[in-house]
């Protein structure tokens, strides 16, 4: 036996595609469409909630059978809210350059509707292991798309993946700019991403039909 | 025997014991981490002031290096980080101006100018820090900067001549569009800074403007008062050069006095 259940590696594995938190549920759309413009930006935003989700999937697990129902969706706040400053406050005493890179994204897993809606559909009804699996999987699926989307804009926008300039020089214009190819500053802003994220779920849907509602 | 969860007293009860806990764990954690947290900010804004006086660890063009953190001899036998050590040995004075008055005081890199700004906005009278360093035999003056960009603040540090010549510069935000106005952290737009004047030549105060679609985009021409503006990101780049013109001039008083005294 491996180290995953079938089961348990279907928690993983369904969120990267076919039931991908962006494209299928359509959820976490905001901060997809603010922090894609750069590739490092995507990778540490993945990265945060993966751990936040993680964690806060396990938190809220744990809790299931003593939380109030009344007042579910305060404390599932309060745990990730808690989580973040937490993380925050680390990784400013131990990663100071990493959390600068990034302070403005934390506040924004927060607000990604896909921790709210993976603990309240998923961690208050199973238990902390499957929770821990869903979360990072979830992640994961979010992460994927985020670094798809962050991979065109950055290398159409800004000619650099990863800030590395790939395209070459475009003040010297070298690379493909010795080509007449321009910066397409369109692809930084924030509604490219929409657009670029609207593309995945028609090639997603264009492959599997099963994924197209009626 | 499962719990009733769903009395008003559980759940009262349950959100005070939710706040006690979640609230004892943050403070626990902010306090136990606070004085880490202030020594990493200490040392950022000496990598800032040698940064822009031109001591760093850049080669060639790419991302921005800063002097490292790593702990090294400080000369005395102690370890130290080395940006301390290469800050004791390159700033050779810090200074405060109050009221035209510049007086020397070696924690003037701890002055938080945000709270000087206030104060001065509130009829306060407000201290100027200005660093003095030397490198291989030529003097600079670093000057700190804040202002506003599109989402927070920005602020920065300018390294001047005596002739409030730009010799190099840093800048830094709070939280700017990644890939757009966060781009005046990078290495092309700040070392186009580099040679600008501030002052016309009959000594009037004009700063510097981040221009689009201006004549000049690889910035040759070091007399225009004017750098090229990053593509996508204009109210950042405004917001550059309003507090290159407001917080600079302050400091034009100081330069005029110091040509006074040198050509005496």
């Amino acid at each position: 036996m491996g180290l995953l259940s079938k089961k348990d590696a279907k928690l993983i594995t369904d969120p990267l595609a076919d039931n991908n938190p962006i494209t299928i549920q359509v959820l976490g759309i905001c901060s997809a469409l603010a922090i894609t413009a750069e590739l490092k930006a995507s990778l540490v935003m993945g990265i945060a909630v993966m751990f936040v989700l993680g964690i806060g999937n396990v938190v809220i697990s744990l809790m299931r059978n003593i939380i109030p129902s009344k007042i579910r969706i305060i404390v599932q706040l309060i745990v990730v809210a808690a989580l973040v400053i937490i993380v925050d406050q680390v990784l400013k005493a131990f990663a100071y350059e990493l959390s600068k890179t990034l302070s403005v994204f934390i506040g924004l897993i927060i607000t990604n509707c896909i921790i709210m809606g993976r603990f309240e559909a998923f961690a208050l009804a199973n238990k902390p292991w499957r929770s821990f699996l869903d979360g990072i999987g979830n992640a994961l699926g979010y992460a994927i798309i985020l670094l798809i989307v962050g991979f065109f804009r950055e290398l159409l926008g800004s000619g650099t993946l990863f800030g590395i300039p790939v395209l070459g020089d475009p003040i010297e214009k070298t690379g493909v700019y010795s080509l007449g190819y321009e910066n397409n500053g369109f692809m930084l802003m924030p509604p490219m991403a929409l657009i670029i994220v609207g593309l995945i779920i028609w090639v997603q849907r264009s492959r599997n039909k099963a994924l197209i509602e009626d | 025997m499962a719990m009733d969860t769903d009395k008003n007293s559980y759940t009262i009860l349950f959100a005070i014991a939710m706040v006690l806990v979640v609230g004892s764990l943050l403070a626990f954690t902010a306090s136990t981490l606070k004085p880490t947290i202030l020594e990493q900010e200490r040392m950022e804004k000496q990598q800032n002031i040698l940064y822009a006086m031109g001591v760093n660890g850049n080669e060639g063009t790419g991302d921005i290096t800063f002097v490292s953190k790593e702990l090294v001899d400080n000369g005395s036998g102690k370890k130290s980080p080395k940006v301390s050590v290469e800050f004791a040995k390159y700033i050779t004075k810090q200074l405060v101006i109050e009221n035209g008055v510049a007086k020397e005081d070696k924690q003037a890199y701890l002055i938080d100018v945000k709270k000087e700004q206030a104060k001065a906005k509130n009829g306060g009278t407000r201290r100027l820090p200005l660093f003095i360093g030397v490198k291989d035999g030529k003097t600079y003056y670093i000057t700190p900067i804040r202002g506003k960009g599109l989402w927070d603040a920005i602020w920065g540090y300018v390294a001047l001549d005596e002739n409030m010549v730009v010799q190099g510069a840093f800048f830094d935000h709070k939280g700017e569009t990644p890939g757009l106005g966060a781009n005046i952290k990078q290495r092309y737009f700040m070392d186009d800074f580099e040679g600008e004047k501030l002052l016309t030549d009959a000594g009037v105060f004009k700063g510097i403007t981040v221009a689009k679609g201006n004549n000049d985009p690889k910035n040759l021409i070091k007399d225009d008062y004017e750098v090229d503006a990053l593509a996508g990101a204009t109210i950042t780049g405004d917001g550059v050069s309003a507090m290159i013109k407001k917080d600079l001039k302050l400091y034009q008083p100081y330069f005029e006095n110091l040509k006074k005294l040198s050509s005496n």
